[in-house]
């Protein structure tokens, strides 16, 4: 039989991705069907139900108060790389490779506004020392297991889990599963924390690929005077918060269930507040479709 | 220029290359001993897993306000039809289901249940709401009939590729924990996307991938991706993600009927 000795290696080579690593190269639209609101405009005060609180973490998220973000200190020490999983934006993703061997050297998450870029290193490069400095970006590194880029971040400030106080410390680490199928990419992540959470805390969401370019940057957060004092730090002591019927009182959902804790994640726990329940006879606010999304 | 290759040799080049293509659902088939969806799936769904509900808490763990519509790309149409929503109505007409069709049961709090009914359909059981779903692999088409609440499903496995060198395994075995299980459903009866009368159509079709993965804490998650096209009462692809872990034996499983209002 007669071949080009061209034909062959193709036919060897058309078949075989190199070590079966997926291209997740391009810009990703944020479609945000689910928690819109907590994407969008933000969630609800005192709205931490599904969050595996231990009560460190519940205590800290009932102390805050929103007026935090305008003090000069916080105003951009807030958004760590787990904003990427419930913020409201797109994401950017491209591969730096060696250039002479052509190997992809990491992954980037493009960064956006106040999220700094997510650069997953994929060289086997050793993870600094536990004692190294932290920042917002974190490190990252990341493995392919079959289709799925799994990618590690340590090494992150403090931020927020739940724009509403709920809080992630430094001692986090989070785990971003990154799975294409065509035009679609779901990211699944983790987030453990034994500061403030008893169980890890897991939220996935899907992106759409579009040919409108993403922003691989962003304008930078620039701190400023927004009217809070130096020296004060708004907060809500113990028991003072006013916003702890906030979700009763707009959609019926129990104290108890408000308050989070790693129940309030599990099928079990309706059982436990459907006697409580009450369902508003109306949506108040933020309803959603057609308009206003 | 050319060379002279064997036919030996281009078979092996053949044997080589496939793999790194291959889709399951193309293997074999029924009859002839070829190897079947069960014994080709690349990832083991079967068992028991709980729903982990930390998105849309309050569309899930609770019935939403009338109203309520947050995030779902609906047409003006659909709005109408939400809004005369009335539970009490859906109990008396026996419709207390419509929001546990397919393109919702998933998002419904509770526990799901794989097994293999035969070795060509993969049997998904959900305890809310006791619905059953049909994963159809290989040739089988759809039977004549009124739409169901769980309508048509046809299964594939999209098997990742081995890479340079494959995995030393069996040349018919399939790469386990790499792969995809992808479900096409049509032939749905009209239901609610959401609880609170949120509809889709007789029109809307479903796609559903289903990936596991295996976290460093030991957990097993069956992370499912969903996309709902509905031409009358979407205006866009409705895309959600819901997530699942995995559980050593059945504890939590209680069957429990429909509920129009809880």
């Amino acid at each position: 039989m007669r071949i080009t000795n061209i034909a062959v290696p193709m036919m060897i080579f058309a078949g075989i991705p190199a070590l079966a690593q997926i291209d997740l190269s391009g810009s990703w639209q944020s479609k945000n069907h689910e928690d819109a609101l907590e994407r969008g405009a933000g969630p609800n005060p005192v709205d931490f139900a599904g969050v595996p609180f231990n009560e460190s973490g519940r205590a800290k998220a009932l102390s805050y108060s929103q007026s935090q973000l305008s003090m000069p200190e916080r105003i951009c020490a807030f958004y760590s790389q787990w904003h990427m999983m419930i913020g409201t934006f797109g994401v950017r993703l491209w591969n730096e490779t060696d250039p002479l061997t052509g190997r992809t050297v990491a992954w980037v998450v493009g960064a956006w506004e106040d999220r700094a870029p997510m650069t997953i290193w994929m060289d086997g490069r050793p993870r600094p020392s536990k004692n190294a400095p932290h920042s917002q970006a974190g490190f990252t590194t990341g493995v392919w297991d079959g289709n799925v880029l799994t990618a590690t971040t340590t090494h992150m400030l403090t931020g927020y889990l739940r724009r509403n106080g709920v809080m992630t410390s430094d001692q986090a680490t989070m785990i971003t599963h990154f799975i294409r199928h065509g035009d679609l990419l779901t990211l699944a992540s983790q987030l453990d924390d034994p500061i403030y959470l008893s169980e890890p805390y897991y939220i996935t969401r899907t992106f759409v690929l579009t040919t409108n370019l993403m922003n691989s940057g962003g304008p930078p957060c620039i701190p400023g005077d927004e009217g809070v004092e130096v020296g004060r730090v708004p907060h809500n002591l113990p028991g003072k918060n006013p916003f702890l019927d906030e979700m009763f009182n707009l959609y019926g959902i129990p104290r108890e269930a408000a308050l989070g804790g790693p129940e309030t994640m599990y099928p079990a726990f309706r059982d436990k507040i459907k006697d409580q329940f009450k369902m508003p006879a109306k949506c108040q606010r933020n309803c959603g479709a057609p308009a206003g999304q | 220029m050319t060379v002279r290759i064997s036919n030996q040799c281009l078979a092996l080049v053949i044997a080589i290359a496939a793999p790194a293509l291959l889709q399951a659902q193309g293997r074999g088939g029924r009859g002839g001993g070829a190897a079947t969806a069960k014994a080709m799936a690349p990832i083991d769904l079967t068992g028991y897993w709980v729903s982990i509900v930390n998105e849309d808490w309050r569309f899930r763990m609770v019935t939403p306000a009338p109203g309520d519509y947050q995030g779902v790309p609906m047409t003006a149409e659909a709005r109408k039809v939400a809004d005369a929503w009335d539970p009490a109505k859906d109990e008396a007409a026996g419709e207390q289901c419509k929001s546990y069709g397919a393109p919702a049961l998933l998002r419904v709090p509770g526990h799901l249940h794989f097994t293999w009914q035969d070795d060509q359909t993969l049997r998904l059981d959900m305890d809310s709401g006791t619905q059953t779903r049909l994963f159809h692999f290989s040739d089988w088409k759809p039977q004549a009939g009124a739409p169901s609440l769980q309508g048509d499903s046809v299964a594939t496995w999209e098997i990742t590729a081995a890479g340079r060198g494959g995995s030393g395994a069996a040349a018919d075995a399939p790469p386990q924990g790499k792969g995809t299980l992808k479900v096409a459903t049509t032939h749905l009866k009209a239901g609610y996307l959401r609880k609170n009368g949120v509809p889709y159509s007789e029109n809307a079709t479903l796609t559903e991938y289903f990936d596991m993965i295996k976290e460093r804490n030991g957990d097993t998650m069956l992370v499912v991706t969903t996309v709902t096209t509905d031409p009358r009462y979407l205006r866009e692809p409705f895309i959600i993600t819901s997530h699942f872990k995995k559980q050593a034996g059945d504890e939590g499983w209680k069957q429990t009927p429909c509920s129009a209002k809880w």
